[in-house]
């Protein structure tokens, strides 16, 4: 049986081979790597999933150990999210997890779970590697009802449903309080959306059902919404683009929504699971169609994202835009030049990052505040002198 | 007479301007830093000190640079400002009309653009530290040159070397095999003035358009074989300052005063120049409540907690 799904085609890491090398008795103990806030779904839902037959190991959350170890047994130029992978995936395996979950992806991601897996096999451990398939072209629930059954031979096909529903329902309430507290934290003059947010993330985690997770989310959007706000008519915004992980991890750019927070700006970013997953704005078709002028063809990953929401916030009067990738990382290094142009026609700066391993978290502040002055100045200069007829920016 | 204290302490030299209420500079000092920021300010303010007249009073203080922190606190400035913004300010003082600051540090390089006197936008260099003035510290000192004979030098060359300028480990393994099969010191020289350039064009001045006036500051804008190497490339005048080493001090002295302007008469403070007689001292120490390690700086004035930086969370412990 196993030999026969090897000859189709299927790669071995899909499927249970590797649980033939685990012992049988051993309960599984799950555990996959952070990325942001989502551990809280994610762990709910392989909870939901696994059942009496295992249980769930979250990661420790990243510190700079995470890193350490990461960029130690990590080829020296592997893109920075594999580091901080491999770091999630050592610190769980030390806690005793035997089955790692991952996710593909269209770059260089697609190839890290074979390559992790190579190195914390070379490193001794002995787990199981699962792989939870994202990109919606080899999407496939019957491949994922089948790798739950093999870890859960209670599983039916309505648990598997409806905890895939429960959870996505979790995601777009998580995402849509947290793009709230991103936009308008900047504004409450202290921490105290972050904190309501954090109680939501703790309650929402425990959440009964469908419902349940539309009253708690209710209740902390007004919540939220119920706190003063000490916010301008026309307040300074920023829009953040890039690659995925190191702006959906804060850990791995250095808190940066936090510090332009901390300067009074409102920040918004497209990018986060229920966009990547589901949102319509996220087809490539439209998003070629939103980069007009700039991009024809598709630039690969989220390199035409990074485009598309250039101009989109050029041509909604942002101040300024705010650019992170992975040092190496190829789509992104891809759409730099072409954002470099949108910022020259629009006439809007654009601060670009490379993050890795090492990357000066002072310098990264230093740049922060350049450009908070840059702006801000241009503000003021634009204020002081309505006579001056702003220059045309296209003809 | 009120006057105002910039001082922009760098990795490799720190630098202190004292302006008048006409944003004239009537003090000036330029000295290593040697590692030891703390010290060097003293002595800066020891030379500058010695420079003003007794009736001049210096009220407002501002530091930049990349210790601008500590010595924010060791000075109680009225204003911390990042190079970026500070160099901005400071050059357009000197060259109102400026379009273009081309800046090589000991460190860090950046590319500053300006319009009708307002920052469009910069690049700094990030991972790179290639073709910076520690770059040709090293260089010199490899071909047993002075770092101020170095532009000199590349002017009496005829014919540059040509260096590989991408990345300064590449460079300088060409420059030793360069130098070893008989090329010219001089030639070398200037071979190396155009490998600084050709590097910071194609790493922070990549995809910006350099109109003039350029201004090019920085301790490297001494050199005039790197200023030569920038003309040739860009067609057109590179102007250098006479106190281009001094524009991030400048700018930074320029925005105390208006700090100090903006907050209405009274808000001046009385600068004691004995503060280059108190003893500061900096503790580090990791904290150790959790694997993140964060390192934790406190500064100490006489044994008095002035302030503390490097945590990230309230478990932190003071050091």
């Amino acid at each position: 049986m196993k030999n026969q799904r090897k000859e189709r085609g299927r790669p071995i890491f899909n499927g249970d081979l590797c649980a033939q090398r685990m012992t049988k008795t051993m309960k599984h103990k799950i555990s996959f790597p952070h990325m942001g806030k989502y551990h809280i779904v994610i762990g709910r839902l392989l909870e939901d999933l696994v059942g009496e037959n295992g249980e769930v190991l979250t990661a420790p959350a990243i510190t700079k150990r995470t890193i350490e170890l990461g960029a130690k047994h990590s080829p020296e130029f592997v893109c920075i999210p594999f580091k901080y992978n491999l770091g999630n995936f050592i610190e769980a395996l030390d806690n005793g997890a035997n089955v790692l979950f991952h996710t593909s992806g269209d770059c260089r991601m697609g190839f890290y779970n074979e390559v992790q897996e190579q190195i914390l096999r070379d490193l001794g451990y002995d787990f199981r590697l699962c792989i939870l398939e994202t990109n919606s072209r080899n999407r496939s629930l019957r491949d994922m009802y089948k790798m739950f059954k093999s870890l859960n031979p209670q599983l039916t096909w309505t648990r598997l449903i409806s905890s895939l529903i429960f959870a996505v329902r979790i995601i777009f309430a998580m995402d849509k309080i947290e793009d709230y507290v991103r936009r308008n934290t900047g504004f409450a003059g202290d921490d105290s959306l972050e904190k309501i947010e954090k109680r939501f993330l703790t309650e929402v985690a425990n959440a009964r059902g469908m419902f349940h997770v539309g009253r708690i989310f209710r209740r902390y959007m007004k919540e939220l919404r119920a706190v003063p706000l000490d916010k301008p008519k026309n307040p300074m915004k920023i829009g953040i683009v890039g690659e995925l992980y190191v702006l959906m991890e804060p850990f791995s750019n250095y808190f940066i929504e936090k510090e332009l927070a901390k300067f009074g700006i409102e920040v918004t970013r497209f990018i986060n699971v229920s966009y990547l997953l589901f949102s319509p704005q996220h087809k490539i078709k439209h998003l070629i169609k939103q980069a007009e002028g700039y991009v024809t063809y598709e630039i690969g990953a989220d390199g035409t994202d990074s485009v598309a929401k250039c101009v989109h916030f050029a041509r909604n009067g942002y101040d300024g835009i705010i650019h992170l990738k992975p040092f190496g990382c190829t789509p992104e290094v891809n759409s730099i030049p072409i954002c470099q142009r949108v910022s020259e026609d629009f006439g809007i700066p654009i601060l670009y990052f490379s993050f890795d391993a090492q990357t000066s978290e002072t310098g990264v502040k230093t740049r922060l505040e350049a450009f908070y002055d840059m702006i801000s100045m241009k503000r003021d200069a634009g204020r002081e002198m309505p006579e001056i007829p702003e220059i045309p920016m296209r003809g | 007479m009120n006057a105002y204290l910039g001082i922009d302490i760098g990795s490799i030299s720190t630098k202190g301007v004292i302006i008048d209420e006409n944003l004239k500079i009537i003090a000036h000092s330029y000295l290593w830093t040697e590692g030891n920021p703390i010290g060097a300010v003293k002595n800066v303010l020891r030379d500058l000190r010695g420079q003003i007249s007794e009736d001049v009073s210096v009220v407002a203080v501002g530091t930049t640079g990349s210790a601008r922190k500590l010595i924010g606190v060791v000075l109680g400035a009225q204003i911390v400002k990042n190079e970026i913004t500070a160099h901005a300010v400071g050059t357009m003082t000197r060259v109102p009309d400026v379009r273009t600051i081309l800046e090589i540090g000991g460190q860090d390089s950046k590319i500053i653009l300006l319009q009708n006197g307002i920052v469009t936008d910069y690049a700094m260099n990030t991972i790179c530290a290639a073709g910076t003035g520690s770059f040709l510290m090293s260089q010199a000192k490899r071909l047993g040159l002075e770092i101020n004979e170095l532009g000199e030098l590349a002017m009496r060359s005829k014919n540059p070397t040509r260096i590989a300028a991408r990345c300064t480990v590449f460079a300088e393994s060409d420059l030793v095999h360069k130098a070893q099969i008989g090329h010219k010191k001089e030639d070398i020289v200037a071979g190396i003035c155009n490998a600084v350039v050709n590097n910071y064009l194609n790493n922070v001045g990549k995809g910006k358009r350099i109109h003039a006036p350029a201004v090019f500051q920085g301790g490297v804008s001494k050199n005039v074989g790197v200023v030569r190497a920038f003309e040739e490339v860009l067609g057109h005048e590179v102007y250098v300052d006479e106190f281009g080493h001094l524009m991030g001090c400048l700018g930074v002295a320029v925005l105390a005063k208006r700090a100090v302007d903006a907050a209405g008469a009274g808000s001046e403070a009385n600068f004691d120049f004995d503060v280059q007689d108190v003893s500061f001292v900096t503790r580090g120490k990791e904290c150790d409540k959790c694997p993140n390690n964060c390192e934790i700086i406190s500064i100490y004035r006489e044994e008095e907690l002035l302030d503390s930086w490097g945590n990230r969370c309230e478990r932190g412990v003071s050091a």
